[in-house]
C-alpha cells in the first residue's frame, strides 16, 4: 500500500497553510454545502463556462466539476516553485532559439540530433528565425505534481497553447463570491492581474515593423472548439479582438482584420490553434481555420505569432527528459524542479526495463495529451497491459514510461462528506520582455476514489488554488 | 469592430425579435380560432403559416393544421427556423460567438432564456398552456432587450443590434398585418362587419397595442385607423414608420462614427421619405396586401445593402 502525502493533514495535526480551513470545514453543515455546491454549478452554467469533450458527443454544455475545497500553498512553498518554473521557462525558450539556429546543444552532444531534427514538431519552415525578444513560447504551462512536503516533480511542459487559465480565474471569482469570509480570514494573493500581464507580455513582443501601439488579437479555431469559452473570456478581459481565420487576410507585408470600417492592421496574434492549421500555404493545405500567407508575413517581421510556430518541439515528451540538461547548458544552473524519471522506449535497455515492469509504470504516447492513449500499470487490467505491450513493441519510439507517482491528496467534497483525492497543478508562466507568474494556477483533482488521472476528459474536476501572503 | 462580430450582433437582434413575432403569431391565431367564422378555424391558421413564411415546412411535417401541432411548430419545433426555440437557440449561439461584445447582463439574459427554454421543452405539453408559452417569450425577449438598453455601451455594436431589431420588427409588423389580408380574402362582404373588427382588434392585442390604440384614436375601430396606427403613426412602437426612423437613426450614427456615408443610409432614407408622404388612402388605393408585399421586399433589399456596406468583410 503506497502512502500518499496529504497536503492538509500530517497524522492528526493540520499543516499550517490549511490551519484556517479546518474550522470552515467542520462548521459547514451538509445542507449548506449542498446548497453552495448547487449555487456554484448554477453560476458556472450561467457564465457559460462549459467544456466539450472531443469525440464523446453528449451534452455540449457539460460543466467541469468544481470542488469548493481550496488547495493551499504557503508563500515559502510558492517562492520555490516560482523560481523553478521561471527557470524552466527560460531554458525552454533558450532551447528553441538554439535548435532553430546553430543547434549548439546538439553539437555539444547533450541531446540526440534525431530527437530534435526528426521530431514531428520540429518546423523546418522557421529555421533561422529569432522571434522578437528571443521568445518562442510566451505562455508556458508546466504540469506539476507533489509527492511530499518538499518534493515536486514536473510531469510535462506545455509550450504551445496551454489551456485552462480561465478556470484559474473563474474558480477564484466564484469562491470569492460564495465564501467572502474565507478571503477576509486568509491572506490570499490575488490572481486577477493575469489578463493584464498577458496583454503586456504579448504587446512586448510586437514585430520590428510595428511602429505604434501594437494591435493584439486572439486567433480561435471558432465557437465549436471546446476551449472557445476561454478564448472569448481572455479576449474580453484583455480588451482585444477575438478573430477567426476568415477575419484575417494578408496584403503586402502585413496581416489585416476585416472590420466594419475596412481593413485594420494586426501586429500580434495570440493563436489558439496548432501550427498545422495556421497557414494553408505553408502547412496543411486543407486547413480552413488559418490565414493564407501568414507565415510569409511572420518570416519578414510583419507580425508576431504567439506561441511562435515550432515551439512544440520543446514540449515533446521525449525531449522532456532533456530539460534538466537544457537548464545546465543554457543557464549554468542546477534545476530547481525535478523531472520524473523517464524511460524512453526508443532506447533498447529502457525498453527492456519497461516491458518487464509494465504493471508498475505509467506509459504515455510521446505526442498524446489529455490523458488519452495512456496506461496506468497498477490500475490496469491484464488485457490492457497486454494491449500496450503489443503497441509498445510495434513502435517503441512512440512511448515513454514513468514510475507511478504517489500524487499528493487534498481534502475534497465527495458524496459521503470530505475525503482525500489526488491533485496536480498547472501554473501559467508568461514570457515576453519579462518573465512573470501570477501566484496561483489550475489545480485539477481526480474525483474518483483512488484515481490518479486528473484530466477533465477523464472525469477530473478543478479547485481554486491559493497562495498565501507571508 | 470585426465585420463578423457586427454580423453576429445584427442577427442576434433579428432572431430575438423574430422569436417574439412567432409567439405573437401564435397568440393571434389562438384568439382568431376562438371565433366562429365562415371558413372554419383551419383557414385562419393557414394564414398564419403563410404570414410566417413556413407553410410548406409545416405541411410536410404535420399535414393538417391542428392547433396542438401549430403550437409545437411555432414554439418548440427545431425544423421550423422561425420557431421560438430555433430563434432563441440561434440568438444565443450568435451571442456566444460575440461574448466579448456583450455585457454580462445581456449574456445572462440570453443564456438564462435558452436554459429555461430547454427546461420548458422537457415538460409535458399538456401542462403548458399557450398563454404560458407566449408570456414566457414576451418576458424573456423583453429582458434581453432591456439589458441591452440598460447596460450596453452606445458604440457601433449597439447600432448593429438596433438595426437588427428595427429591420426585423418592420418586416414582422408588415407580416402580421398581412395575416389580416389572408384571413379576409375569401369573403369581401365581411369588411366592416363585427367579425372584421374582431380580427383587427385581435391583431392589435397581439402587438400589445390594444390599449395604446384607444389612447391614440378613441372611438370606433376601423381598418383605416388601424392601418394608420401600424404603418404611419410614429407614436406606435411597432409601426413601420417608427422602425424605419430607427433604422435611419442608427445608420446615421454609424456613418458619423465611421465618417463615411453609405448606400445603406440612402436606402433607408428613401423608404423613410416615402412613408412620411404617405396617406392611409394611398395605401388602400394601392391595396393593403400589395403595399405590404412591396414594403417587405424593400426591407429585404435594405438588409442586403446593410450587409454589403458593413457586415460581409469586404469593406474597403
Amino acid at each position: 500500500m503506497t502512502s500518499y502525502f496529504n497536503e492538509m493533514y500530517q497524522g492528526h495535526s493540520v499543516r499550517a497553510p490549511y490551519a484556517r480551513l479546518q474550522d470552515w470545514m467542520t462548521a459547514m453543515p451538509a445542507e449548506l454545502r449542498q446548497m453552495k455546491q448547487a449555487e456554484a454549478e448554477a453560476l458556472f452554467r450561467r457564465i457559460g463556462i462549459t467544456f466539450a469533450v472531443y469525440g464523446e458527443g453528449g451534452d455540449p454544455d457539460r460543466l467541469i466539476p468544481f470542488d469548493m475545497f481550496p488547495r493551499v500553498f504557503s508563500g515559502a512553498e510558492w517562492a520555490k516553485l516560482e523560481r523553478g518554473i521561471k527557470q524552466r521557462a527560460r531554458a525552454l525558450n533558450a532551447f528553441l532559439v538554439d535548435v532553430y539556429g546553430r543547434g549548439e546543444i546538439v553539437r555539444a552532444g547533450r541531446i540526440p540530433a534525431r530527437l530534435v531534427y526528426l521530431n514531428e514538431a520540429y518546423e523546418k519552415a522557421v529555421v533561422g528565425i529569432v522571434p522578437p525578444k528571443g521568445v518562442y513560447s510566451h505562455i508556458v504551462g508546466i504540469d506539476l505534481v507533489r509527492t511530499g512536503p518538499d518534493e515536486f516533480f514536473v510531469l510535462e511542459d506545455n509550450c504551445r497553447t496551454p489551456s485552462g487559465v480561465s478556470y484559474m480565474l473563474e474558480n477564484r471569482e466564484i469562491m470569492m463570491r460564495m465564501f467572502p469570509d474565507l478571503f477576509r480570514e486568509n491572506r490570499i494573493q490575488p490572481v486577477d492581474s493575469y489578463p493584464e500581464i498577458l496583454r503586456r507580455t504579448l504587446a512586448s513582443v510586437a514585430p520590428q515593423k510595428c511602429d505604434r501601439e501594437p494591435t493584439v488579437v486572439i486567433l480561435t479555431p471558432g465557437h465549436y472548439n471546446s476551449a472557445y469559452y476561454e478564448h472569448s473570456f481572455l479576449a474580453d478581459l484583455m480588451g482585444v479582438e477575438l478573430v477567426e481565420g476568415q477575419d484575417l487576410f494578408v496584403e503586402g507585408e502585413f496581416v489585416f482584420m476585416r472590420t466594419t470600417e475596412g481593413p485594420r492592421r494586426v501586429d500580434v496574434i495570440y493563436r489558439r490553434l496548432d501550427d498545422a492549421f495556421i497557414d494553408p500555404l505553408c502547412f496543411r493545405p486543407d486547413s480552413m481555420l488559418g490565414v493564407p500567407g501568414l507565415m510569409d508575413v511572420y518570416r519578414s517581421g510583419g507580425v508576431s505569432i504567439c506561441s511562435a510556430p515550432g515551439a512544440g518541439v520543446a514540449d515533446d515528451k521525449a525531449v522532456y527528459t532533456y530539460v534538466p540538461e537544457m537548464i545546465r547548458f543554457y543557464l549554468g544552473e542546477e534545476p530547481i524542479l525535478n523531472n520524473v524519471p523517464t524511460w524512453q522506449c526508443g532506447k533498447a535497455e529502457d525498453l527492456k526495463y519497461v516491458l518487464a515492469h509494465l504493471n508498475e509504470l505509467v506509459v504515455k504516447e510521446v505526442h498524446g495529451s489529455g490523458g488519452y492513449g495512456m496506461l496506468v500499470g497498477p490500475k490496469a487490467s491484464a488485457d490492457q497491459v497486454e494491449l500496450f505491450r503489443a503497441r509498445i513493441t510495434a513502435n517503441p519510439g512512440n512511448y515513454i514510461a514513468q514510475p507511478t507517482l504517489a500524487l499528493s491528496t487534498t481534502p475534497t467534497f465527495v458524496a459521503e462528506g470530505i475525503a482525500p483525492r489526488h491533485v496536480d497543478l498547472r501554473p501559467y508562466c508568461l514570457v515576453g520582455e519579462r518573465i512573470e507568474l501570477v501566484p496561483g494556477g489550475l489545480t485539477r483533482v481526480a474525483l474518483t476514489e483512488g484515481s490518479l488521472v486528473v484530466n477533465s476528459s477523464q472525469g477530473g474536476g478543478v479547485k481554486d488554488t491559493w497562495v498565501l501572503a507571508e | 469592430m470585426l465585420s463578423r462580430t457586427a454580423d453576429n450582433l445584427f442577427w442576434l437582434a433579428r432572431y430575438m425579435e423574430r422569436a417574439e413575432t412567432s409567439a405573437r403569431l401564435l397568440e393571434v391565431g389562438a384568439r382568431i380560432a376562438l371565433m366562429p367564422s365562415a371558413a372554419g378555424y383551419r383557414n385562419e391558421w393557414e394564414s398564419l403559416l403563410h404570414a410566417s413564411g413556413t407553410a410548406d415546412g409545416f405541411a410536410r411535417k404535420y399535414g393538417d393544421a391542428v392547433q396542438r401541432n401549430l403550437e409545437s411548430w411555432f414554439f418548440f419545433d427545431g425544423d421550423n427556423p422561425s420557431s421560438v426555440m430555433s430563434c432563441i437557440r440561434a440568438a444565443r449561439e450568435n451571442g456566444r460567438i460575440v461574448r466579448t461584445a456583450l455585457t454580462t447582463q445581456v449574456w445572462d439574459a440570453l443564456n438564462t432564456a435558452f436554459q429555461e427554454l430547454r427546461q420548458l421543452e422537457r415538460r409535458p405539453r399538456s401542462e403548458l398552456d399557450l398563454s404560458v408559452l407566449t408570456d414566457w417569450t414576451m418576458r424573456n425577449t423583453a429582458l434581453v432587450r432591456g439589458s441591452i438598453d440598460a447596460t450596453l455601451l452606445r458604440n457601433d455594436g449597439w447600432d448593429f443590434l438596433n438595426l437588427g431589431y428595427f429591420l426585423e420588427r418592420a418586416d414582422n409588423t408588415a407580416r402580421l398585418m398581412d395575416v389580416k389580408y389572408y384571413v379576409l380574402l375569401p369573403r369581401l362582404e365581411f369588411v366592416g362587419s363585427g367579425l372584421d373588427n374582431y380580427q383587427w382588434t385581435t391583431l392589435l392585442r397581439a402587438m400589445s397595442s390594444h390599449r395604446a390604440f384607444h389612447w391614440a384614436y378613441g372611438g370606433e375601430v376601423t381598418a383605416a385607423k388601424i392601418a394608420h396606427f401600424l404603418i404611419l403613426n410614429p407614436q406606435c412602437p411597432r409601426s413601420l414608420i417608427t422602425c424605419v426612423d430607427g433604422m435611419t437613426t442608427h445608420l446615421d450614427r454609424l456613418a458619423r462614427g465611421y465618417q463615411r456615408k453609405t448606400a445603406a443610409q440612402e436606402k433607408a432614407r428613401g423608404i423613410q421619405a416615402e412613408l412620411a408622404e404617405l396617406r392611409v388612402e394611398d395605401i388602400f388605393d394601392e391595396g393593403l396586401h400589395e403595399f405590404l408585399s412591396r414594403f417587405i421586399g424593400d426591407m429585404a433589399r435594405a438588409g442586403s445593402v446593410i450587409r454589403d456596406c458593413y457586415l460581409n468583410g469586404d469593406v474597403r
